[in-house]
């Protein structure tokens, strides 16, 4: 019940947002705190530290610039065929990566993602590193003008409250036990009888599909994908907002999404300017030694403490 | 109507529009966003000394320009296209910013263009070469200030050429840019009546030249193109220098160099380098004068890109005060019309592609023993006029011009 409320008043707090804030910022923030939500499917619930998660948000954003700008396509098919070519990309990257555990699995996302990033700088349909620019925003359900700012974010909204939603649901449904089962004990749920690389596979395509999806709303959001969203910075960036927010809690990646982009953009311009690398870096180093449980895991430890 | 009277009537006119358009300045003040990479790769070509050519420029116009005030606001785009679109939109859109400046890297130039052209705001891009931005990729708002690939191609390829280097051996970033470069390259050297004996592709970024090196002096060529920037480039020629390319008698060609990467290298490494800049400090009086400003409040001397970033603000203030408003079309019509006439360019011209014309330089990187004081790098060997390194405006393929 509790939780419920809680999603109200977040859900009513982004209905009323872009009011008080400068949408774009609030657009880009959305949808990284989707792409973070979807990593932490795959880590925070599955267990699976994955470092190529950039070939699927990048690989959508690039997919979803082409199809927009190039086939035309309207802009909702457009982030259909981006999130659904990231879910293919997952199904055959995670054919070959779900069969090693822990380091290997890290190492061998990180290297075919290295693959995806090299394709995507030669293929020529992507501008190599000038990026894919111009995409038309083009029209939600063929009426509502997304170059408008506040269209373009409750669009954005939309999209992340179902990726969300997708996300809360897969968590809590038997699936999502039985993945939580094999994060904690890979013998005991295989024992008990079930196909684990089936369900990691599974989790690992749904971890793609939605990471593509937040990638292909990004670009229709900035109008352009580029080698950014392919690099491994990318990969990084998110298992960083997934730690500080907090590893395996719904909410953490939102969190821990919103502190590093805020950051980011509101550093650029101060006097820290030249100094953000630095910052997020030692964030992160006090974010490990002093509160390895993120914040939002800290604050329920807290909660729990003191009720 | 005679001639008289028509003249007559159209100057009364010409001079109602202008009243009627010397309206205001807009929320009371012009702002210009320089937007920059303060902490990557081209931190030391562009970056903070960017900000401080900016303003400087502002300083030196006084403060205020048709009785507005003027303000800078400036920010770390990191290379990406994607911070960089963030921060351009939300600066026109909720920040009152008139005019972006700087734009290292095409990426950015481009995404910042696009929302320029949507905006309806002016692009004053220094740092990016790329030379579709006033070809191609151009847009009515967008001018191109100090360089583009072409005049790096046409300055230093044809030069070459025409002092004997007639053999070329290309070591190519393996991306868009390089090998943009490379074409462009080839292509002046071949019509110069040189010959290009081969290329090879490095990836980029690289840090171990060797093998490219030995390769290309494998191949013979007079002369060695490295069609690749910053980083790459100061690691190409380290390893040339290691393998004696230019002790046995073949010279580099860089064609993307900064005097900040021959710093970096020193002249024991450097020195016999041929290269086309924009701008060097140590051309006459008026460039000293600025320099050792800038110099005071750096510590380093600037770059084309730095000095591109003052000429082109000042420009732009310039023609505000003439004009008596920021409003975009009639400050740019001003800018077009009024020759850019300051330490970095002599009857410099804004085309109506958006690319500025101005003379280059070929220069050679000079010996230590030549150099006599800091920062005393370079010998001006020629100066390519305007025309000849931008091209005419025929060559253009912009829609808009």
């Amino acid at each position: 019940m509790n939780t419920k409320v809680g999603y109200g008043i977040a859900l009513a707090l982004l209905l009323v947002a872009p009011f008080l804030i400068y949408p774009v910022f609030l657009m880009k923030l959305l949808c990284f705190a989707l792409f973070a939500c979807a990593f932490n499917l795959i880590l925070g619930y599955g267990g699976l530290l994955s470092f190529g998660h950039a070939a699927f948000f990048g690989g959508a954003a690039y997919i979803t610039g082409h199809a927009i700008k190039i086939w035309g396509l309207p802009t909702e098919l457009g982030l259909l065929v981006g999130a659904g070519s990231a879910a293919a990309l997952g199904y055959l990257i995670g054919l070959l990566a779900i069969r090693r555990q822990g380091i290997y699995f890290a190492m061998i996302t990180l290297a075919l993602a290295q693959m995806v990033y090299f394709i995507f700088t030669s293929a020529g349909f992507t501008g190599g590193e000038n990026g894919l620019q111009g995409v038309p925003r083009g029209y939600a359900l063929g009426i509502f003008d997304l170059q408008n700012n506040l269209t373009m974010y409750y669009f954005v909204l939309a999209v992340f409250v179902i990726g969300f939603l997708i996300i809360a649901r897969a968590v809590h449904s038997p699936f999502g036990q039985i993945l939580g089962a094999i994060r904690d004990n890979e013998d005991r749920a295989t024992s008990l009888g079930y196909d684990v690389d089936r369900y990691k596979h599974l989790a690992f395509v749904l971890s793609a599909g939605l990471a593509g999806l937040a990638g292909a709303t990004k670009t229709v959001v900035f109008q352009l994908a580029s080698l950014t969203d392919v690099h491994w910075h990318t990969s990084g960036e998110v298992v960083l907002m997934t730690l500080l927010g907090g590893l395996g809690t719904i909410a953490g990646p939102v969190v821990g999404a919103g502190v590093i982009v805020t950051l980011q953009n509101y550093l650029a311009s101060g006097p820290l300017g030249a100094w953000v690398p630095v910052v997020l870096g030692t964030i992160f180093v006090v974010c490990v030694l002093a509160f390895r449980r993120g914040i939002v895991g800290e604050l329920h430890a807290l909660l729990k403490k003191s009720f | 109507m005679n001639i008289l009277t028509k003249l007559a009537v159209g100057a009364s006119a010409t001079a109602m529009i202008a009243s009627a358009a010397a309206a205001e300045v807009s929320d009371g003040k012009v702002k210009i966003g320089v937007l920059t990479d303060m902490s990557s790769t081209y931190s030391d070509l562009a970056g903070n000394g960017a900000v401080v050519a900016a303003e400087m420029a502002i300083a030196d116009f006084g403060g205020t320009v048709a009785g507005a005030p003027i303000e800078l606001i400036s920010a770390d785009h990191q290379n990406k296209a994607d911070i960089a679109a963030n921060k351009a939109r939300q600066w026109g859109d909720s920040e009152e910013v008139d005019v972006f400046a700087e734009l290292v890297t095409t990426s950015v130039a481009l995404a910042v263009f696009e929302i320029a052209k949507q905006q309806n705001k002016i692009a004053l891009v220094s740092g990016a070469a790329s030379s579709p931005l006033t070809s191609d990729a151009c847009i009515p708002t967008g001018l191109h200030w100090t360089y583009n690939t072409r005049a790096l191609a046409v300055g230093t390829g044809s030069a070459v050429v025409k002092e004997g280097g007639d053999t070329w051996y290309f070591l190519t970033a393996d991306y868009a840019f390089g090998e943009s470069l490379e074409r462009d390259v080839a292509a002046v050297v071949e019509a110069e009546g040189g010959q290009v004996l081969g290329s090879i592709k490095h990836p980029f970024p690289s840090s171990d030249f060797s093998s490219f090196v030995l390769q290309a002096q494998a191949s013979g060529a007079k002369v060695v193109g490295l069609a690749n920037a910053g980083a790459d480039t100061v690691n190409a020629i380290k390893a040339a220098n290691e393998f004696g390319l230019v002790a046995a008698g073949q010279s580099i060609a860089a064609l993307l160099t900064f005097i900040t990467d021959i710093h970096a290298l020193g002249l024991e490494t450097a020195q016999g380098i041929q290269l086309t800049t924009g701008f060097y400090w140590n051309l006459n009086d008026e460039t000293r004068a600025w320099s050792a400003r800038f110099n005071e409040q750096t510590g380093t001397m600037p770059t084309m890109v730095q000095a591109g970033v003052y000429s082109s603000v000042m420009h732009y203030l310039k023609a505000v005060e003439a004009a008596g408003t920021d409003d975009t079309d009639t400050v740019l019509a001003k800018m077009r019309e009024m020759p850019v006439n300051d330490f970095f360019a002599t009857n410099g011209q804004v085309r109506s592609d958006g690319r500025m014309v101005h003379d280059m330089y070929l220069a050679r990187v000079k010996s230590p023993a030549e150099s006599t004081g800091p920062w005393d790098y370079y010998d001006i060997v020629r100066t390519i006029p305007g025309e000849e390194a931008f091209g005419p405006l025929s060559e253009s393929n912009c829609p808009t011009k």
